[in-house]
């Protein structure tokens, strides 16, 4: 069975042991986690491509939605007399229109089947990833800063580029400086579209004076800036206030992506295309200075000259290595990779690792794996659905047969990947996930992994494999003594110490 | 010309000037029932009931200002002052029949624009969002349980939202697809985690409880989202029902975080209003004869801003609205101390000033309806909370 230490390694840092992990931990499990930091600094970084692929997924999301609009216009035109109750035998009137036209539902199917292939196989790519991995470590850190950076898939304009956000925005960053991490993710078309940025313009922007000659007021949107503030950086005990929220949206006023994907907020027709100049390139980022409020801005007491793009840049280079910030990362880190209330000893050790370092990421990681605390108490986590479907997939060495299934499990489990419903991401305590419905859906699930797999495994070697050597003795007999294979499978999935990491 | 001097509406007048009346075990009711509803991610409260009449009302909103009365698209009347969204028929046909009492310009304690903290403190029932130990609803069962009133609460969730934690063990339920585990692999489960995990075994334990009630309630009716209230209504009045069920129930709902294209008789908002207003309907539908006994309180952290914002949308705001609904609501009224819409009136210039304490309300259902006596609420429910004392009369 796993040492205390090899069981914490593998199944608390990283997403849980596969059968051979064990041999590969050894008795040096700190060096087993700190050799994924170097090894893997290289390879976890995808190599940067001249177009990122989001951008020709957003692109083509754009020309379906523009058709899918068109034939829903299509379908309107036919609406007046639709409304209209029909007669009570209306079955064998032949003269009312079609209820949908051909051209209509052909659109809209094209559009949710988009929708629907690049989602489930951006999930099905981190799924993969993550059972595979042999740095498992790293893809917890991936996991743990697209949450932090969160997206929802929810929103349907971001649904079809929540992985390749994770990709091109996350992954790349995760070893190297906060900084350029947090930069990433703010600049990147999914971030902006979800949390509302791309329409948002400064009142006295050059955007909002041309709209309001055409009779249409807009203005500010500080979804964006407060998030930033409250959720990726500072914390929302941090110290900012109201006003630090409007001025640094001001600042972000702009923040945009090329080629007017799907925006109604801007003017559309010949004149104003003339006027708002290059629409940048299609479907990534792209500062828009006729959108961008012009003057000085104040943000947490500091004065930010009208610098267009870069003053945004600038502010988040202050709140990058602000002390609040530090406490924040430190404190969702410890919570993580050690308890669910972290002792404050570690927190501020860490948070001082990264102010000592200027965010950067790999000291505090080191700092995570050096301290004692981490150590301590063995299953100090309860896992969350994600966790528990990637640790028995890892377990059992495979891939899942069919993404969809998985997905529909994961939604069952109140998880479904990529839609934490909110900007500040899926929770990281026991109490949000540890309600007994879950649980027991946690347990049928087993049930049915056990009665698929369990003939052809045995349950009893794979516990001995991934579970710590505390693991209690009862539960090592209930899957001894389990009537069948697929049941004692099933026992080995419940069984507390699985729950927990 | 409305503003708080002139408006104070209907019998609210009293309610909000009369000395506080010692509430007593004596006004419980042992069949009442009690459904919260909360509507994460902020319900803009000035959509949903509408001022219509306010001078200010039109020009702030714009695009997403609603027309009067009878107008195509306009808000469903309530008085010479407000109107209920057009999504909301159901409500609207609830206010009339005196079963929908509408609360505005409420607000918790909490005056920052996190949706998270803003949550914590509806939940926890504290002054800030720091202590999320546990729920005030599950205080308030700790207390009525310690009285000898020792029913339930089910959460139609997964998991077990904030103001139901604490230490009443307390249900979940939500929609499941999964084929049922088999009898003896549930009890083998059960054997082990009650010998290994005592935690995991009362979890357990909770949810087979539940599951033998809620049944089928939801069969084909699935989709397991938040977004969707009536598979979660189905169940809700599936438990309320049964003779030995739980009669507390709570429903969350997320989606009302409407920054941009709010819409306004239509779009984004409207579907939203007009799924949760589907649901208030069904929920009285399935209750039956047990409607009469039931209150159903929909609540929201925090308001909107005022001003539509430069995309069409509201950002967080501070005062909202909350709807009272049941067989043993007094309804039929507004019950507001309305501050205008004036900008001198706005909270930080931006927001609905709130001027209800949310917590009036909360502690007025659990003293009208669970008999819970003053000093129960004021120490062990709502800590800090002697300023906000019950608003009197709003149940039956």
């Amino acid at each position: 069975m796993l040492s205390l230490t090899a069981a914490i390694a593998a199944n608390r840092f990283g997403l849980g042991a596969r059968p051979q992990d064990g041999a590969a931990i050894g008795n040096d499990a700190r060096g087993w986690l700190d050799a994924q930091l170097t090894a893997a600094a290289k390879a976890v970084v995808t190599p940067k491509t001249e177009q990122p692929a989001s951008a020709s997924v957003l692109m083509k999301f754009r020309d379906l939605r523009v058709a899918r609009q068109a034939a829903a216009q299509f379908r309107a035109s036919f609406a007046p007399e639709q409304r209209t109750p029909p007669p009570a035998n209306t079955q064998d009137s032949g003269e009312t229109p079609p209820k949908s036209p051909g051209i209509d539902e052909q659109a809209i199917k094209e559009f949710r089947e988009f929708v629907r292939e690049n989602y489930v196989g951006q999930v099905n790519e981190r799924h993969r990833r993550a059972i595979e991995s042999d740095t498992p470590f790293v893809e917890r850190l991936v996991h743990f800063w697209s949450n932090h950076f969160a997206i929802s898939a929810d929103k349907q304009l971001v649904g079809p580029i929540c992985g390749l956000y994770e990709q091109e925005a996350i992954r790349p960053h995760v070893l190297g400086n906060f900084h350029t991490l947090l930069l990433a993710a703010e600049h990147h078309p999914g971030m902006n579209l979800y949390l509302d940025n791309t329409t948002s313009m400064g009142a006295r922007s050059g955007a909002a004076e041309l709209a309001h000659r055409r009779g249409r007021t807009l203005g500010l949107n500080e979804n964006l800036a407060r998030e930033i503030l409250e959720l990726h950086t500072l914390g929302v005990d941090g110290g900012y206030t109201q006003h630090d929220v409007t001025e640094f949206a001001k600042v972000l006023t702009g923040w945009s992506i090329g080629g007017q994907i799907g925006e109604r907020g801007l003017p559309g027709g010949q004149r104003a295309k003339a006027l708002l100049g290059d629409p940048g390139k299609p479907g990534e980022f792209f500062f828009r200075p006729i959108m961008h409020e012009p003057g000085d801005k104040t943000v947490l007491g500091q004065k930010y000259k009208e610098r267009g793009v870069s003053e945004g840049e600038q502010v988040l280079a202050h709140l990058a290595v602000h002390p609040a910030t530090a406490h924040h990362l430190a404190t969702k880190l410890a919570q993580q990779f050690v308890a669910d209330e972290p002792p404050a000893a570690l927190v501020d050790r860490l948070a001082a690792v990264y102010l000592k370092n200027n965010g950067e990421l790999l000291p505090v990681y080191r700092a995570l794996i050096a301290a004692s605390e981490s150590w301590q108490e063995p299953l100090a986590k309860y896992k969350t659905p994600h966790d528990f479907v990637i640790s028995t997939y890892r377990a059992m060495n495979v891939m899942p047969e069919r993404p969809e299934t998985l997905i529909a499990f994961l939604s069952e489990m109140g998880q479904r990947p990529y839609t934490p419903g909110s900007p500040a991401g899926w929770p990281d305590t026991a109490a949000a996930w540890d309600g007994g419905d879950a649980l027991l859906k946690r347990i049928e699930w087993a049930g049915a992994v056990g009665r698929r797999v369990g003939d052809r495994r045995n349950a009893l070697d794979l516990a001995s494999a991934v579970l710590p050597e505390s693991a209690d003795e009862r539960t090592m007999g209930s899957i001894r003594n389990a009537e069948s294979g697929a049941q004692a499978f099933a026992l080995l999935l419940a069984a507390p110490e699985f729950q927990r990491r | 010309m409305v503003d708080r001097r002139t408006l104070l509406k209907t019998s609210l007048q009293l309610t909000l000037l009369a000395p506080f009346a010692r509430l007593t075990n004596a006004a419980a009711d042992k069949n009442s029932r009690f459904v919260l509803v909360i509507l994460r991610g902020a319900l803009d409260g000035l959509a949903a009931c509408a001022p219509y009449a306010d001078s200010q009302y039109h020009a702030l909103r714009g695009p997403l200002a609603l027309g009067a009365p009878g107008t195509e698209g306009g808000v469903l009347k309530l008085d010479g002052t407000f109107g209920l969204h057009p999504a909301l028929t159901n409500l609207h046909a609830l206010y009339q029949a005196r079963e929908l009492t509408v609360l505005h310009a409420v607000a918790t304690p909490y005056r920052e624009r996190s949706h998270f903290d803003a949550q914590k403190v509806l939940e926890a029932g504290k002054l800030t969002p720091a202590a999320t130990d546990g729920g005030w609803l599950n205080r308030a069962l700790a207390a009525m349980h310690g009285a000898g009133d020792t029913h339930g609460a089910v959460a139609l969730n997964d998991t077990v939202p904030l103001v139901l934690r604490g230490d009443v063990a307390v249900n979940t339920w939500a929609p499941s697809r999964l084929k049922n585990a088999d009898e003896d692999l549930l009890a083998r489960v059960r054997r082990l985690y009650e010998a290994v995990d005592p935690p995991l075994a009362s979890k357990l334990n909770e949810a087979l409880d539940a599951r033998s009630i809620a049944g089928d309630a939801a069969n084909g009716a699935m989709g397991g989202s938040q977004q969707q209230v009536t598979p979660l209504v189905n169940a809700a009045a599936r438990f309320l029902r049964s003779p030995d069920g739980p009669r507390i129930a709570v429903i969350d709902v997320g989606g009302w975080d409407t920054h941009a294209n709010q819409g306004g008789a239509q779009g984004n908002l409207a579907t939203r209003l007009k799924g949760l207003d589907a649901g208030i309907q069904t929920l009285k539908t399935e209750l039956g004869p047990v409607w009469a006994d039931t209150t159903v309180l929909v609540v929201t952290e925090f308001g909107r801003t005022v001003a539509v914002n430069g995309t069409r949308g509201t950002d967080h705001g501070t005062g909202g609205v909350a709807f009272l609904a049941g067989g043993a609501v007094k309804g039929g009224r507004i019950v507001s101390d309305w501050p205008g819409l004036a900008s001198r009136e706005l909270y930080e210039n931006r927001d609905l000033m709130p001027t209800t304490d949310l917590r009036r309300v909360f502690k007025s259902v659990l003293a009208e309806r669970f008999g819970m006596a003053e000093s129960a609420l004021e120490h062990a429910v709502f800590p800090d909370s002697a300023n906000a004392k019950p608003l009197e009369h709003l149940t039956a």
